[in-house]
């Protein structure tokens, strides 16, 4: 029989304890000594109904507060499925146990309240399913009965949240009218609805398509255990995370890169002709190899990333917080190594899923870091795979569990490039074949002699309506004018063509930065002085930015123009509309502008024409020796 | 199982002549085939077991080849260190919590497996895979480690230990329906048979050595079966018919106690159970 996994997540008196109370009892899945103790202690504590929710409330602490406060599991089965829930509590310390809760589910059900409507709550918990690769989202608004079971207050609800999920990717999300008290929706249809026609909340539990997500292309057999009963045989035990294996199949073992095909595939029953994801096995291989607990064993032609620099989103699980720098272990499959955090990129508000630059992570924040490691881990994206991309770093004073992460990727990193671009800019001309990156054909300080003068990425940044574009175009007709290769690239422009897929979410707004970023690096090599404007308003986006090119060739303008100006010019009539709402992420009115804290130029554009602005940029361009050869 | 033998240095696995123990046995013997189980066997030995639980729990240590390790509560309170519970009808799982932590200190034990499973009582629900315990044996459910996918983290300091529940997530049934899916042996206790018995607050309670009769009770003869084993003092039987792992499984999915609605013990207040687990128990 299949078994789903799902968690529930929701806040204080959305009803979630009771909504699990509920598909217990009406599942029969509730003993008669457990409800006859949760009768009595509805009855003591002067109630006047058998409280469901003392079913699942499990530890004293909780049941004093009326509150849950940690990670419940809950067992259930039906005719068609066996489930175990994760039980989370809602409020806002417990961020940790939500991310918990949902590692190991398939399927969250997202609790509202139809009387509150969507609180940031139901928000936080959309966005750790989603964090967490959970495929579908099963929203159930709560409470019907309490707002007469109207049909215009759901649908209200259900647009609100379906505004809000788009930001998150969620492959799979469904919505629910139900009353957990009542029962209507749970297991049985409601008569009190008879407007909704969909399934009710047991019945989508039972047929939602669960194990598609599994992955059986990429073999990834993490070593856990080696059994040697005997100098005759050498088995080495694990459980296959990913894709399949057969024997005589060719394998890699990481990390020695040393090669070998599997002899057999072992169990306790004997051998098998094939284990593929979940199976927990013995591989013996055919020749001996020197093959412990971490190391991986793959196949030579399907490779996880092998680095040891990762890029990654992290929960902060602990009580005492992060401190970059410090060494803490990593552990991943069945690999443990000694890491560090060696940048903090941002940290999400995970109620506005705004980004903010941070110095540490305390518990429950979450955000993006990159991890410098002692050893190199192989791993895939976790939304590639759960199984070889999440990880945990554990205190090594404490031996708490401190942190649960996600790997993105590898590192390409931003400062190792910046450093390799900076050397081979200054590669001397004698030909040496050795200090030439065999990428570029023709080095950049070989183009920059042709033109005459330095290559730079100058920068605009500013609100909508400040006055970047303008001052830009003036500033390039200058340059050009004065015989220097120029190029600009222009929001709107690049929106229109490149970037016209991307939208102004957050996560659009920074992928739009990172190609602008990326072109912008590339006209660079051409040796232009790239003229860029963009609100960019996120530090970290326009930091990445900046760490494309080497150091002392980014100049980042900060275009000041206060935001009653920028409205008051409103010269395309966007402030107007999204004060009406018409536009859902404007910078400075419904989405964050972070003010750059290092801008090399800072155009402040109140008193001051637009020809004196170009000319304080051109000056200090100029003044920075970008319009000749000569260093300064 | 692996993860305890390949994060621990002298893991052990207590054995409490229960199924779930029984099963437990039977797991590693699958996940180290075919190696022999590098864990001891602990046993508990309240001196109010069942003659039956002893028998099968020699046969198994016989044939696996494992070793065992007895710690016996008789003894804690012959030699003065423990008390027995004054009154009729003493309980020794009080007891037991330190003849436990003895035990695991007289075999330096980092870790111990248990059978122990979330579905049981309440106070379960919330425990961890591996659940960390302080040099005093101590459990503490406010501050658990988060765990997160299938990694877990058995880092501990010199003298702390882990509690282990690799049956966490099964329910009765499972263990129910695997035990008649892998053909496990268990002991006669679990089919009905004929015995004596006595009703006591709703807990049908074996004749034996341990249990006294009140004044005004008499022993009577019905067929019954134990769906746990324990204690004999505490663990009550079902009144039942069910002959065959078959007929368990039908009577389990048609049960409407729980298997620890028979165990006496966890009746003294409503938070019983994790009472004696921060203290240390099971």
């Amino acid at each position: 029989m299949d078994l789903l996994r799902f968690s529930t997540a929701g806040s204080v008196d959305d009803g979630k304890s009771t909504l699990i109370g509920r598909l217990l009892y009406d599942t029969k899945s509730i003993f008669q000594d457990q409800l006859d103790a949760v009768e009595e202690a509805s009855t003591r504590r002067g109630e006047g109904y058998v409280n469901l929710a003392l079913l699942t409330d499990g530890l004293r602490a909780e049941r004093e507060q009326n509150i849950t406060i940690d990670v419940a599991y809950r067992y259930f089965a039906t005719p068609k499925r066996k489930f175990i829930i994760a039980d989370t509590p809602g409020h806002v310390q417990y961020t940790r146990n939500m991310v918990t809760g949902a590692s190991t589910a398939e399927l969250a059900i997202v609790l509202i309240d139809a009387r509150n409507g969507v609180l940031t709550q139901s928000k936080r918990h959309g966005f750790i399913a989603s964090l967490l690769g959970i495929p579908h989202i099963l929203v159930a608004v709560n409470k019907m009965d309490l707002v007469d079971w109207s049909e215009e207050r759901y649908d209200e609800i259900v647009r609100e949240y379906t505004d809000f999920a788009a930001k998150l990717g969620v492959e799979d999300m469904t919505f629910i009218p139900i009353s957990a008290l009542l029962g209507d929706n749970v297991v049985d249809e409601s008569e009190n609805m008879p407007w909704y026609h969909g399934s009710t909340l047991l019945h989508h539990l039972e047929h939602v398509n669960v194990g598609a997500h599994r992955n059986l292309v990429d073999f990834r057999f993490p070593v856990q255990y080696v059994i040697r009963p005997d100098q005759d045989y050498r088995g080495y035990a694990g459980r296959v995370s990913s894709g399949t294996i057969r024997p005589g199949e060719e394998i890699m073992v990481l990390p020695s890169g040393k090669r070998t095909t599997v002899a057999s595939v072992d169990t306790h029953g004997g051998p098998v002709d094939e284990a593929v994801a979940g199976d927990s096995v013995a591989i013996a291989t055919t020749e001996e190899l020197d093959i412990s607990r971490g190391d991986m064993i793959v196949r030579p032609l399907n490779l996880p990333m092998v680095e040891s620099e990762v890029d990654a989103t992290i929960c902060w699980t602990a009580d005492e917080p992060m401190e970059p720098g410090k060494q803490y272990w990593l552990r991943q499959t069945t690999r443990e190594v000694k890491a560090f955090i060696s940048r903090l990129v941002y940290r999400i508000d995970v109620d506005t899923l705004h980004r903010e630059t941070v110095d540490s992570f305390q518990l429950n924040d979450i955000g993006r870091v990159q991890i410098q490691t002692a050893l190199p881990v192989f791993f895939d994206r976790y939304e590639m795979n759960r199984e070889t991309g999440g990880f945990i770093l554990v205190d090594p004073h404490s031996n708490n569990t401190v942190a649960a992460g996600m790997i993105r990727g590898a590192v390409r990193s931003a400062e190792d490039l910046a450093t390799q671009l900076q050397e081979d800019a200054e590669a001397p001309q004698t030909t040496s074949p050795d200090v030439v990156w065999e990428g570029w054909n023709v080095p950049l300080p070989q183009r920059e002699a042709r033109n005459k003068h330095k290559a730079a990425v100058v920068w605009f940044t500013g609100l909508s309506g400040s006055g970047k574009t303008s001052i830009a175009r003036g500033v390039e007709r200058e340059l050009f004018g004065g015989g220097l290769q120029t190029m600009l690239l222009d929001g709107d422009q690049v929106r229109h063509g490149l970037n016209g897929d991307l939208g102004f979410s957050p996560e659009d707004r920074t992928e739009n930065i990172r190609r602008v970023g990326e072109v912008a690096a590339l006209f660079f090599r051409q040796a232009n002085v790239v003229l860029c404007t963009f609100i960019s308003p996120f530090q970290a986006d326009r930091d990445a930015a900046r760490a494309l090119v080497p150091k002392g060739r980014f100049f980042e303008v900060f275009v000041d123009t206060p935001l009653e100006e920028c409205e008051k010019r409103d010269t395309k009539g966007l402030y107007a509309r999204a004060r009406k709402g018409e536009i859902a992420h404007m910078t400075g009115i419904s989405s964050p502008y972070e003010t750059p804290g290092n801008a090399e130029i800072h155009v402040e554009t109140t008193g001051q024409t637009l020809e004196e602005s170009v000319a304080a940029v051109v000056g200090a361009l100029r003044a920075a020796g970008i319009g000749s050869l000569e260093a300064q | 199982m692996r993860e305890v033998a390949a994060q621990f240095e002298r893991p052990v696995l207590l054995f409490s002549g229960g199924k779930d123990s029984i099963l437990m046995v039977h797991l590693a013997k699958k996940a180290f085939a075919p190696a022999r189980i590098p864990f001891t066997l602990v046993h508990v030995d309240t001196g109010h077991n069942f003659a039956e639980t002893l028998e099968f729990r020699d046969r198994l240590v016989e044939e696996t080849q494992v070793q065992l390790h007895v710690g016996s509560v008789q003894e804690s309170i012959d030699s003065g260190r423990q008390k027995e519970e004054p009154g009729p009808n003493p309980s020794r799982n009080r007891l037991q919590i330190m003849v436990l932590l003895e035990a695991l200190a007289d075999v330096k034990a980092d870790a111990a497996l248990g059978g122990g499973r979330r579905d049981e009582e309440k106070a379960r629900a919330k425990e961890r895979f591996f659940s960390h315990r302080d040099r005093f044996g101590q459990w503490d459910p406010k501050n658990q480690r988060p765990e997160l996918w299938n990694i877990f983290n058995g880092r501990k300091a010199m003298g702390e230990h882990f509690r282990v529940f690799p049956l966490s997530n099964w329910t009765e049934m499972d263990v129910w329906q695997y035990i008649q899916a892998e053909n496990v042996d268990i002991p006669s206790l679990y089919f009905a048979h004929t015995r004596n018995v006595v009703e006591r607050d709703g807990v049908l309670l074996a004749e034996s050595d341990v249990n006294d009769l009140l004044p005004g009770e008499e022993w009577s003869e019905m067929v019954v079966r134990f769906r746990t084993i324990g204690d004999a003092s505490c663990t009550g039987a079902t009144v039942s018919g069910a002959a065959s792992l078959d007929d368990i499984i039908a009577e389990v999915a048609a049960s409407r106690v729980t298997e620890r609605g028979g165990r006496h013990d966890d009746k003294h207040s409503e938070a019983a159970m994790e009472d004696r687990k921060k203290q240390g128990y099971f």
